[in-house]
């Protein structure tokens, strides 16, 4: 009877410290996904600033000017072009 | 001496004093069980809310509007976080250096500040939308009573390019003009909240519940081609100050699938600074603002001539001199053109002969097609003051307006609506919904309004009307058949036509399997020229054949090229 009693007295001993190591184990996750959460938003942010960036960089009128100026392109006149027939 | 020998004991006191004794004893066991019994039964739900208070929180996580992009999936609209800085009055009380400091930073005078600070409120704006980088440094000088909040802002990256097309939101994310409010419920998003739990450091120990997950808002593809767009908003821009015109407008349409891929009106707004805006600027007038077509209109009265079988392209009609009279008024062309075939009409856009041709219909079936090309409803696109124009009822028609409505006097439409007609024209006959969101299956056949014949018939009559000896040589674009027709409208004001005019001109390219729509309206250009055909039609053409060269659109006329092909077959 009394070890019975003592195996069962450890066997509830040994249930209490998996619950506390459990609980431990499920704080240090949720400080983690927490983290993993505000990691996903703050990369959020920087991606919506960075398409902002590139639409302000690939803007038509922007591209279109520097193509003018800078690099002193122009469209070419019709008589300049000449279609190429797919191959058959 | 031991306790038991103790005197005091051999005292006999009265039982009255023990017993009082048990008594007031007995009342406090009572009165705690009391007290027990009412904070375990009674008070518990408040006890245990009030406990719950000090570890549980409930944190409101906010959502993001979602983004407005084009059909290439370019952002024309993104949520970027920024802080909004409050202050409690009562707590702010600030010694002048930090005042300044705080106002240098929100770019304010600090005479306004001090205003803001001393009002009577429990809780103020100082500033909303500021940069977040600055918001924390406000935060690092760690004032009293000062305090910041997470909010949104809306940036456009394309502007006033798309300004109309796009529109903005207010402070509080609400769309106010275009597609943002047209699609407001799609594109915002629903904040969500949930229970956490926080040990004494403040870190988050448990997830309770969550009470609502938040929704972020989601993403609006629109059927908008940021490029033609722009080559469209540039045309216009362009346009707009060589005529020193009051307005305008351009619409471009996919003739596969009634996609819109341009939208752009003048004057123009920058959607991202509006500090000062004016109501001219933000009328969206493809939508909103009605006008009298003119000419642009006569090609429908053709394709009816056509359809009922009474005419052919060929019927000679006689225009005479020019003049026609009706009742009390007459109608008038720019010059006499004598015989003309129903092609000649509308290649040289005479109103005496498209109004005969209109004279011999009954009123009604003239209403029943206009109004099945959906002149005199709003398209019903969600789009904020959409318009619908006016169709009057055919029984009040009186010959005369038959007649000038037959080349689009007494009659007001849009521009997205003119764009929209022109579909029959473009296609083989029928007419299909217009759609501002990307389309990724073509839509299926609409309404037949004309024959696939007629259609084919009218289409060659536009491509006339382009031709040297038509109304609009200008429309022309090297490599590519176009069809289309000019319009020059006198503007009523107060019941009489005044000397002010509306130039357009709406057409197609390529006009052997047209894929494209180009409606273009000009208001009161003021330059010396007024025709559609000089000023609008040069318009149609840069912007069609910049947006044929970008879609890739196979030429359909021979390119004369200056470099013989045979030099170029050596190289390859």
């Amino acid at each position: 009877m009394l070890r019975l009693n003592l195996l069962l007295l450890l066997i509830a001993v040994f249930c209490a410290l998996g619950t506390v190591s459990a609980n431990h184990k499920a704080r240090k996750l949720l400080a983690e996904y927490e983290r993993a959460q505000n990691h996903m938003h703050d990369l959020d942010v920087e991606w919506g600033q960075l398409q902002l960036e590139q639409s302000t960089w690939a803007n038509h009128a922007r591209i279109e000017q520097v193509a003018r100026d800078k690099l002193m392109m122009r469209a070419p006149g019709a008589g300049q072009m000449m279609v190429l027939e797919a191959a058959r | 001496m031991k306790y038991a020998h103790s005197p005091v004991l051999n005292e006999r006191l009265s039982s009255s004093r023990s017993r009082l004794v048990t008594l007031v004893m007995m009342a406090g066991f009572v009165a705690l069980a009391g007290r027990s019994l009412y904070l375990q039964v009674f008070a518990t739900g408040f006890l245990q809310k009030k406990g719950e208070s000090r570890y549980e929180r409930v944190i409101e996580t906010s959502a993001t509007r979602g983004r407005i992009l084009d059909r290439h999936n370019d952002a024309l609209a993104v949520s970027t976080p920024v802080k909004a800085v409050w202050a409690i009055p009562e707590d702010a009380k600030l010694a002048p250096a930090q005042l300044h400091q705080l106002a240098g930073l929100l770019e304010m005078d600090a005479g306004e500040l001090n205003r803001k600070l001393a009002v009577s409120k429990e809780f103020v704006f100082l500033k909303r939308q500021i940069p977040p980088d600055t918001a924390a440094r406000i935060a690092a000088l760690r004032l009293p009573g000062i305090h910041d909040q997470n909010e949104y802002r809306r940036y456009y990256p394309s502007g006033e390019m798309t300004a109309h097309m796009i529109g903005f939101t207010d402070v509080g994310d609400a769309g106010q003009e275009g597609v943002e409010l047209a699609l407001n419920d799609i594109l915002i998003g629903k904040s969500g909240s949930r229970r956490i739990i926080k040990d004494r450091r403040g870190q988050i120990v448990e997830d309770v519940e969550s009470i609502r997950t938040p929704q972020k808002g989601r993403d609006v593809t629109l059927a908008l081609d940021e490029k033609i767009q722009y080559l469209a908003y540039s045309q216009l821009k362009k346009a707009m100050q060589e005529n020193r015109a009051k307005a305008g407008g351009v619409v471009v349409l996919d003739v596969k699938t009634g996609e819109v891929l341009a939208l752009v009106n003048a004057p123009t707004y920058n959607p991202n600074n509006r500090a000062r805006l004016a109501g001219a600027q933000l009328r969206n007038r493809a939508f909103t603002d009605t006008f009298e077509p003119g000419s642009t209109f006569k090609p429908f009265i053709a394709a009816l001539a056509l359809e009922k079988g009474k005419y052919r392209a060929n019927t000679p009609i006689n225009t005479a001199s020019g003049k026609m009279t009706i009742g009390p008024a007459t109608i008038h062309d720019t010059q006499a053109h004598g015989m003309l075939t129903l092609a000649e009409v509308i290649q040289k856009s005479s109103n005496v002969g498209v109004a005969k041709v209109s004279l011999s219909f009954r009123p009604d079936e003239m209403w029943q097609m206009y109004s099945s090309l959906g002149f005199g409803a709003p398209l019903k696109l969600g789009f904020p003051g959409e318009v619908g124009g006016s169709l009057r009822p055919a029984k009040s028609w009186r010959p005369i307006e038959q007649a000038t409505m037959s080349y689009g006097h007494g009659i007001s439409v849009t521009l997205i609506q003119m764009a929209r007609a022109y579909l029959v024209f473009a296609r083989d006959g029928d007419l299909i919904p217009v759609s501002l969101l990307r389309a990724d299956t073509p839509p299926q056949a609409g309404a037949q309004i004309f024959s696939a014949r007629t259609a084919q018939e009218v289409r060659t009559m536009l491509e006339m009307a382009v031709e040297p000896g038509g109304t609009a040589p200008k429309a022309q674009i090297p490599g590519y058949r176009v069809a289309g027709k000019t319009g020059t409208a006198r503007k009523p004001e107060g019941g009489v036509y005044v000397k002010k005019y509306v130039a357009s001109f709406i057409g197609f390219a390529p006009a052997s399997e047209p894929r494209l729509i180009v409606a273009v309206m000009i208001d009161e250009p003021s330059a010396d020229k007024y025709y559609g055909g000089d000023v609008a039609a040069p318009v149609f053409a840069g912007i069609m054949a910049g947006a044929l060269r970008t879609l890739g659109v196979p030429q359909d006329v021979p390119l004369k090229p200056l470099i013989m092909a045979e030099a170029v077959k050596e190289d390859v």
